[in-house]
């Protein structure tokens, strides 16, 4: 007989391992020693579970064996075929499932007591566990039904399939819904409060179905209704939350099973992804309380009356002939497009005619925290040229021309004027460069749902395109030059 | 069984861990914020252990029992989970590090 207290060892060690994998990750040097510790102490947490299952005796391997390779490929499959455009959503993805895990981790819990009439007598346990499973219930469910929103507005929508391709080869696209009037927060206040009381009710009365079954489905609609107010710009915050969510209910699951791995690991991860949640909603100088509840973005786009002739890549292209420094400020538009490396080329060229090139990194551009970063990392752009905001913003007076592709809200002056839902934010000062051009498909807002009157100024030069059809054929301008 | 100090013990690590998840990444670069969400989320399924005791079930001809193929289900998601979420993390690292190692020099 193997005495119990090694499997206690060795989930301490893979505990550890989390710890340290995690500190690593925080720095760029050690950060993919970071990843693989965090790797090995998973699998050493998986060996470690199995053969404790083995010496005590396994009935069945065949979900077991199942679910690790069904799991193992799918999520092999994922990760592999991922576009880095799409990274944001699989985050969101892998995210909702970790949840999901822990809530019906849970639930499977809960039920197998029930069949086997192995309900504790009232006293410490039965409060404890019936209240952990309850909120690994609420927690998961929430992160499983919220992720899932999340990821559909990060795509922004969906094709309808069947309908008739456009001269682009696409079918017919539908936006994401964002929707959420002020009394939503009540309606949501009380499914909060009635998954509360519901599980209040499983402890008084453990054998209830009902109960049980009720608190699955209100979580579930919970976690839509969380999402749905929140506009596309604030995802990222929103993801952020919902990893330190996926956290969280992993650990209220280590009180279910009793397993301090589960909580170690679980409450970690949640307090990491709740640091990062005030990083970013910093950064936007919004509060979490009004990202969350206050509906913003995506709804009441205004309409654009204002016109302003496009220029051509040809323009720019003289533009850009003869200056010294050059900052590029990427968004969005640049991750869509895919236009990472058309714009690594166009610092390139412009670098061979002894240009200082720069690039003006906003710390909410993109969907995801340091999202730009990476696809420009894919296109191998040094990293001393990544500059972050207030770095740049004492540049950009001295600068000839900033190039923006794709961004709108992080350069819209109307943020100074701290007015409106972008009033107060920081933003990258593109409008303060000698001349802005900017690549954009057309004049509309961005999320926020705001004009930018920096597109109508005399020294903004826009570039009405595709950004990667357009930063490619401002290259070929150039090189013709 | 569940004691009261078991259960206390339990809180203990369970507040102390949130204290040191709050000091482990205080300081980060924007640049590693995605790979360190994606890093994290991926030890968020941890659960997988869970999932695993919970599907040790027999068939009892042809059918473990509705709470026996919810944790199947469970097992399957924290396994997509933990796998994809270390091998994205990885692949968004080694477009950093190869950027910077191009850059050195």
């Amino acid at each position: 007989m193997v005495d119990p207290v090694i499997w206690d060892i060795g989930y301490l060690v893979s505990a550890a391992m989390f710890i340290l994998g995690i500190k690593r990750l925080s720095s760029p040097r050690t950060a993919p020693q970071g990843n693989r510790l965090g790797a090995y102490g998973m699998l050493l947490a998986v060996l470690v579970t199995l053969v404790k299952m083995y010496t005590e005796g396994i009935i069945g391997y065949e979900l077991i064996v199942g679910g690790l390779a069904i799991g193992s490929v799918i999520g092999y499959v994922m990760a592999t075929r991922v576009e880095m455009t799409e990274m944001p959503e699989l985050v969101a993805l892998f995210n909702g499932f970790g949840g999901g895990a822990s809530a019906l981790v849970g639930l499977s819990e809960v039920l197998k007591r029930l069949q086997n009439s192995n309900i504790p007598e009232p006293g410490v346990e039965l409060y404890a566990t019936w209240v952990a499973i309850g909120l690994s219930g609420i927690v998961g469910w929430v992160t499983l039904t919220g992720s899932l929103m999340a990821m559909g507005k990060l795509r922004g929508g969906f094709y309808i399939p069947f309908t008739k391709k456009d001269d682009r080869g696409r079918r017919k696209w539908v936006n994401f819904p964002t929707w959420g009037p002020q009394w939503l927060n009540i309606v949501k206040g009380s499914i909060l409060l009635a998954c509360i009381s519901l599980i209040v009710l499983t402890v008084q009365e453990p054998e209830n179905y009902g109960y049980i079954y009720s608190l699955v489905i209100l979580s579930c609609i919970l976690g839509v209704l969380f999402v749905i107010p929140i506009g596309g710009a604030d995802m990222p915050v929103v993801v952020s939350l919902l990893n330190s969510m996926s956290g969280i209910a992993a650990a209220f699951t280590g009180f279910v099973i009793g397993n301090n791995v589960l909580i170690i690991a679980g409450s970690m991860v949640g307090a990491a992804g709740l640091i990062l949640t005030f990083i970013m909603c910093k950064a936007m100088n919004r509060t979490l309380i009004a990202v969350l509840f206050t509906s913003f973005g995506g709804g009441g786009r205004e309409l654009v009356t204002r016109t302003k002739v496009g220029s051509d890549p040809e323009e720019v292209a003289m533009v850009c002939d003869g200056i010294a420094k050059c900052v590029i400020i990427p968004g969005y538009g640049m991750a869509v497009s895919q236009a990472q490396h058309a714009v690594k080329e166009f610092a390139d060229l412009l670098e061979a005619q002894g240009v200082e090139v720069f690039y003006g990194i906003h710390p909410v551009a993109g969907r995801m925290p340091g999202h730009m970063n990476v696809l420009l990392a894919e296109a191998s752009v040094p990293y001393e040229q990544l500059i972050e905001m207030d770095e740049i913003n004492s540049e950009l007076p001295e600068t000839d021309v900033a190039l923006v592709i794709g961004a709108n809200d992080t350069i819209n002056p109307v943020a100074r004027t701290g007015e409106g839902p972008l009033g107060g934010m920081p933003i990258i000062d593109a409008d303060k460069a000698r001349v802005v051009v900017i690549i954009k498909r057309s004049l509309s807002v961005g999320y926020a749902g705001v004009d930018n009157n920096l597109f109508f100024e005399d020294k903004t030069m826009m570039l009405f395109g595709d950004g990667k059809k357009m930063m490619n054929e401002l290259n070929g301008a150039i090189k013709e030059l | 069984m569940l004691t009261m100090a078991t259960l206390v013990a339990s809180i203990t690590v369970f507040v102390l861990a949130i204290f040191l998840g709050f000091e482990l990444i205080s300081k980060v670069p924007p640049t590693l914020h995605t790979p360190l969400m994606s890093g994290a989320n991926a030890i968020s399924g941890i659960t997988i252990v869970g999932a695993l005791i919970l599907s040790n079930a027999q068939f009892n001809s042809g059918d473990p029992g509705f709470a026996s193929w919810l944790a199947f289900i469970a097992l399957i998601m924290a396994t997509i989970n933990v796998v994809g979420g270390f091998m994205v993390t990885n692949k968004m690292l080694e477009m950093i590090a190869g950027k910077k190692r191009r850059g050195g020099n």
